[in-house]
């Protein structure tokens, strides 16, 4: 009798922290929803800023995010997808191979600061991009880097031996099997993977406030050494600069609301995937 | 002809491999190369044990102690907030939530640890900090409590998964073992499924202070920005990440606040590299320990 005392206390106590974490959790998309509707508008998406930014949209933010989140992508994923089939196809296991497990496992855990400033003295003075979508793409390409390589080495590590070995006995090379066979089953995993460095590369602000962002710049960027508005830097900028800070914090959580369904729906796509591609091999 | 292919082939994955190497080597140098100016001229121990903290005066004044012991007691106490949260949130996925609860929860709670930093800053800026301002009457609401929690908050849904995936990896036959000799589910989860999945369970908080430690924009907004050293839950702090984000714009190359600045990165680096390693070490372990040698 006391035990089942005891168990239910602490079940009771451990369902309370779950609520705990859903109800903070809940109240922050309960404000962004409630508070940034009213901002959204089909000019708040498609127009540029106006008058300080206290009025027009958010467009060329939107645009700049993008631009960002592309080049870190196509910077990123050929070498962390190459890098992982490395690792999981080529390697002998070894010495090697453990140091730069360990390297990868510690490029994940510097902080975005960090990678802010290693862009700042690399991309931007030392190789004299400037301030612009370049140095900021590579800066967070790096930062996703480690995501797609981890996500990917366990894609291709949930492919079952026996594919490679009915290829390899049919008399494919290595770099064949890999080709036709590794990396198509892996796939989805690998996509899984990159849409959710996607969501992460678009909702960095630390790493691109010295190396690509800019508070306010008069229309879209014209090329990749262009500095750029983008989502997560206007929404600190919004709020730590200008003079009229009621109309400007509306502004900011409609950009917040726009980052949030933008994440959501990355990391909703990729648990979608995920959750199909389970199915298939049995896992 | 063929194999010559092959080979090369291997030669370029293998380049890639090292990229990673590279970069993490990469951003060794560049901190320490940028920070010689600044290791040169300011002491060391005058850099880690000063309090002043004035990098625009005549002379300047660059004690770092107060930034330091911003950036722990935030992490500190956030650590509160997250461990207890985030633990007992995996614990109920793992032991008590019905197949259903789950199959809605751990996407929830996955979705959540995506959910970028800005957007806890930002709330923190307009919802808690007023809130907690308007509760305790406090003369502002942005401080260390204020950016502990929302910092702690945006910690759980990590530590919920890391650790839920420790409790998920320990064997079956340990808990039908602890079944068949008569303990309850609590019992059972108490004495045999947290301390089997202990090691995993400490990573996951080892990397949830890492992430602590190393986030910026939380506390650049709702942390006060005050370098002092806190003496109350209410002071305003100014952790090293918000202070390199901070003052960086007005920093300008090859002046020595620009180097300080390259060595509070440094020093941030250091310390978190030194919690990836403990992690590292732990978990590889804790593999070895419940017979999976991958």
């Amino acid at each position: 009798m006391k035990n089942k005392i005891i168990q239910n206390t602490a079940f009771t106590l451990i369902a309370l922290t779950m609520l705990a974490t859903l109800f903070f959790l809940a109240s922050i998309i309960y404000f962004a929803a409630a508070r940034g509707l009213p901002a959204l508008s089909w000019e708040f998406i498609t127009e540029v800023p106006r008058n300080g930014m206290t009025e027009g949209g958010v467009a060329p933010a939107i645009a700049g995010t993008f631009y960002l989140t592309m080049g870190a992508v196509l910077f990123a994923f050929p070498l962390g997808v190459a890098c992982a089939v490395y690792l999981q196809e080529y390697s002998p296991k070894g010495y090697i191979v453990n140091i730069i497990r360990m390297g990868i496992n510690n490029l994940a855990g510097v902080p975005s600061v960090v990678f802010g400033l290693f862009g700042l003295a690399v991309f931007v003075k030392f190789f004299g991009f400037g301030v612009s979508i370049l140095s900021g793409s590579l800066t967070l390409g790096i930062l996703i880097l480690p995501g797609i390589i981890s996500a990917s080495q366990e894609a291709l590590m949930a492919v079952p031996l026996s594919f490679r070995e009915a290829s390899l006995a049919m008399g494919a090379t290595q770099w064949q099997t890999i080709r036709g066979i590794t990396l198509p089953a892996a796939l989805p995993g690998i996509l899984t993977g990159l849409i959710i460095s996607i969501g992460r590369a678009a909702g960095e602000t630390a790493p691109i406030l010295f190396t690509a962002a800019t508070l306010y710049r008069k229309g879209y960027p014209t090329s990749i050494f262009s500095e750029v508005m983008a989502l997560p830097y206007h929404i600190y900028a919004l709020m730590s600069e200008g003079v009229n800070p009621q109309k400007q914090t509306a502004i900011a959580y409609g950009c917040a609301l726009i980052l949030i369904v933008l994440v959501g729906l990355m990391s909703s796509l990729a648990i979608i995937i995920r959750n199909k591609y389970r199915s298939v091999y049995g896992h | 002809m063929n194999s010559f292919k092959e080979k090369l082939i291997k030669r370029l994955f293998c380049i890639t491999a090292y990229a990673s190497l590279l970069f993490l080597a990469g951003i060794m140098f560049v901190l320490f190369k940028e920070s010689l100016k600044a290791l040169e001229e300011v002491s060391l121990p005058a850099f880690l044990l000063g309090r002043e903290w004035y990098p625009t005066d005549t002379p300047p004044e660059f004690g770092a102690l107060s930034l330091f012991a911003g950036s722990l007691s935030v992490s500190f106490i956030a650590v509160l907030v997250c461990v207890p949260l985030g633990l007992g949130s995996a614990l109920y996925l793992h032991e008590i939530a019905s197949e259903r609860q789950r199959k809605i929860l751990k996407p929830v709670v996955e979705i959540l640890s995506g959910v970028p930093s800005i957007i806890f800053g930002f709330f923190g800026l307009v919802v808690f900090a007023p809130l907690l301002q308007e509760m305790f009457d406090l003369p502002v609401g942005q401080c260390l409590l204020t950016a502990a929690i929302i910092l702690g908050v945006m910690t759980i849904p990590t530590i919920t998964s890391l650790s839920e995936d420790a409790l998920g990896f320990v064997p079956r036959s340990f808990k039908e073992a602890s079944y068949a000799l008569g303990a309850d589910r609590w019992q059972t989860l108490r004495r045999v499924t947290i301390p089997a999945a202990a090691s995993g369970i400490i990573t996951s908080i080892i990397m949830g202070i890492g992430r602590l430690m190393g986030e910026t924009m939380i506390v650049l907004m709702v942390a006060g920005g005050a370098a002092v050293i806190p003496d109350s839950l209410f002071s305003p702090v100014r952790p090293m990440t918000s202070t390199i984000a901070a003052e960086m714009g007005e920093a300008a190359q090859g002046t020595l606040h620009f180097s300080v600045l390259f060595e509070i990165g440094l020093l941030l680096f250091i310390i978190t590299f030194i919690l990836n390693v403990i992690s590292e070490l732990i978990s590889r372990r804790y593999r070895l320990k419940l017979g999976q040698g991958r």
